[in-house]
């Protein structure tokens, strides 16, 4: 019997994988979720490599660009070598933009700032979404109903035109655009983090540490949150899908990053009166946040289905 | 279901107040003194004390509160520093312009979302189905304003002399003057009265009014000029659509009782429609309330590319102007519709399923 039991024990260490291991696995499985990581990965090199990548420097014009030989004009159309523009003219891939600065450079630097748009804000959301939404669903009674009323007044309101009032408060500028839109997501996580924690707060393992003699501290944060890890984590992701989208849209209507940051919603939004005479202005910064919104929802779909144990059977 | 009406009402009514005081501390939180803001930095003090005093911004702040709510509840938002004329005003003027762009976009992406998705769930895995998942995934990554501007490009110059042609921006060619439909219909109404008020509301809608006065010529060039906009602002919601109109459909498609009612014999669209849709439409309705809001804050930007003078793009003028008053009037309007919406939403669930109504 003892023995039976022993073999049992290393037959089943033997299958058992950890979460990760077959998240990993079924995350790889899926087509739409490798895309994802492949243009993130890109991303994330060009941001990190911008300035050996970026053939001029972002904020200066090519007036400033010693022994420049192009031709100094606005909104210049691209010039790319390969699609005909002639050897003597410095090829542009993208153009020059308003303030005659190379389009490209700033796209790739571009790369950089939303990246960091889209952690810096879901971090600080998630940090306090967190705490609010534990303390809400553990302590339950007055506590729960005030920060889940408080969470639905923020939640009705457009999220976009609460951002907006809020950066109005505190100012124009990167940074604010970002607290403003970390404050009105809050309610996304504090909503998943209090569902998680009500979930598991009666279970029996929890129960037990209160007889062992656990703290609130030790109950709520080593054997509840970790529960709320996995949708934490899928809302995350694509929650930086939505920061980076909206933190586009405050700098698109002059709320967000200043002049001169390479920001792709400000440089649209700077050259949008111009998109008859110059398209590729506007066309690329638009597709730079696509291609970046996109990466962050596929991956983000493809956690959420890798993660969902009912959907274990599949793998 | 009356019992889970009303306390569904009831438990709106904290969130209600939670966002008049909201609006109120968030127009009282924008640095600069309005009076300032509105007569120009020179103004002396003599003159900004009076200005003040004439609009009750001297008051101690709580004071200024009690008199906010109570002219709210008497349904009056105040005036406007900058048009000097009462935010009522102003809300019904802008008010039908942002609906008539809202409806038109949810109706775009209900018609087109919820087939689709129905459609690829029904043919899983097929090029239908990959297609639609990639452009949903697409759909909603897109930034609005970039859409909008792409689009603006492609049917008015790209598109310039064919017939696809479509103006890029405004609500009506210049020169065309819509007449209002109860002036149409000879209908005799007396100015200020509620009916009045309400016909002149609708009479905004260029597209409603020119159908019920039956001048084609404006439907028209409305409907033309409300294309991109509408087709814009309706991508997101429609990606979201039709991405859950499919997954609840290929849940429910996979149940027993649709083998059941296949083995009976009956038609597939029988089955899709009568069978699968009924039982798969609460995960959409959750969807469609959710992107309502999206719609809104989408319009503000929509109209700001599309040179519409609708709510959002006045309120962000508004903001920018330090307007207390239309700041105040229109956020609060807003939420409150938002709150409406979403308590349509509930009750909708409640009807669809016995379930939510009896718990």
């Amino acid at each position: 019997m003892g023995q039976n039991l022993a073999k049992l024990n290393t037959e089943t260490s033997l299958d058992s994988v950890s979460l990760w291991g077959i998240t990993r696995k079924r995350l790889f499985r899926r087509k739409s979720a490798v895309m994802g990581m492949i243009i993130l990965g890109m991303l994330i090199l060009v941001a990190l490599t911008a300035q050996w990548l970026a053939p001029y420097d972002p904020t200066k014009s090519m007036l400033d660009v010693p022994d420049y030989t192009g031709k100094i004009e606005k909104r210049l159309p691209p010039c790319v070598h390969a699609f005909g523009c002639p050897q003597s003219e410095p090829q542009h891939l993208m153009g020059l933009d308003g303030n005659i600065r190379d389009e490209f450079s700033r796209l790739l630097y571009g790369a950089r700032i939303s990246l960091v748009i889209g952690f810096a804000t879901v971090s600080f959301s998630i940090l306090i979404g967190t705490v609010l939404g534990a303390l809400a669903g553990y302590f339950g009674g007055w506590v729960d109903n005030t920060i889940m009323r408080v969470m639905d007044v923020v939640l009705a309101f457009p999220s976009l035109l609460l951002a907006i009032a809020i950066v109005t408060v505190l100012g124009p500028g990167l940074i604010n655009a970002l607290i403003a839109i970390g404050i009105v997501s809050i309610p996304a996580y504090a909503r998943v983090v209090r569902g998680s924690v009500l979930s598991v707060r009666e279970m029996d393992y929890v129960s037990a540490t209160r007889s062992l003699g656990g703290n609130t501290y030790e109950i709520l944060f080593r054997r509840i949150l970790p529960n709320a890890l996995t949708p934490l984590i899928v809302q995350g992701t694509l929650g930086i899908a939505s920061a980076i989208l909206e933190t586009a849209a405050l700098s698109f209507l002059g709320l967000g990053a200043q002049h001169p940051t390479p920001e792709w919603g400000s440089m649209l939004g700077q050259e949008r009166n111009q998109v008859f005479t110059a398209p590729h202005l506007v066309f690329y910064p638009g597709l730079a946040i696509m291609l970046t919104v996109l990466a962050f929802n596929l991956l983000g779909d493809g956690l959420r289905d890798a993660l969902d144990p009912r959907l274990a059977h599949v793998s | 279901m009356t019992t889970y009406i009303l306390r569904r009402l009831l438990l709106s009514i904290p969130v209600i107040i939670g966002i008049l005081f909201a609006t109120f501390a968030l127009a009282r939180l924008i640095p600069s003194d309005p009076c300032r803001a509105m007569l120009g930095e020179k103004a002396t003090d003599d003159v900004c004390d009076q200005f003040l005093e004439r609009h009750g911004l001297n008051k101690p702040i709580p004071v200024q509160f009690a008199v906010y709510m109570g002219e709210i509840f008497k349904g009056d938002f105040g005036n406007s520093f900058r048009f000097s004329m009462p935010v009522t005003e102003i809300l019904s003027q802008r008010l039908p312009i942002t609906i008539e762009l809202s409806l038109a976009a949810l109706s775009i992406s209900l018609l087109v979302g919820i087939p689709l998705g129905i459609i690829s769930a029904v043919r899983h895995n097929s090029w239908v189905d990959v297609l639609t998942m990639l452009w949903a995934n697409i759909g909603v990554s897109m930034p609005v304003f970039w859409l909008g501007l792409m689009l603006a490009y492609f049917f008015s110059l790209t598109l310039k002399g064919t017939p696809f042609q479509l103006p890029p921006s405004g609500r009506l060619s210049p020169g065309l003057i819509p007449d209002p439909f109860f002036e149409v219909w000879n209908m005799t109404l007396t100015e200020g009265t509620t009916i009045y008020i309400i016909a002149e509301f609708i009479s905004r809608m260029n597209i409603l009014n020119s159908i019920l006065s039956g001048d084609w010529k404006v439907f028209k060039d409305a409907v033309q000029h409300m294309v991109l906009p509408a087709v814009a602002l309706s991508t997101i919601p429609m990606a979201l659509i039709a991405r859950m109109s499919r997954s609840s459909m290929l849940e429910v498609l996979g149940q027993d009782y649709i083998r059941t009612a296949r083995a009976k014999g009956l038609k597939q669209r029988t089955v899709v429609i009568r069978h699968a849709l009924r039982n798969a439409l609460l995960p959409i309705v959750t969807v469609v309330g959710l992107s309502l809001g999206g719609l809104l804050g989408g319009a503000v930007l929509t109209e700001t590319v599309f040179n519409l003078a609708g709510v959002g793009r006045i309120l962000y003028e508004a903001i920018t102007a330090r307007d207390y008053g239309i700041v105040q009037a229109f956020t609060v309007v807003i939420a409150v519709f938002f709150v409406a919406l979403n308590l349509i939403v509930d009750i909708s669930y409640a009807y669809l399923d016995p379930r939510i109504r009896l718990n």
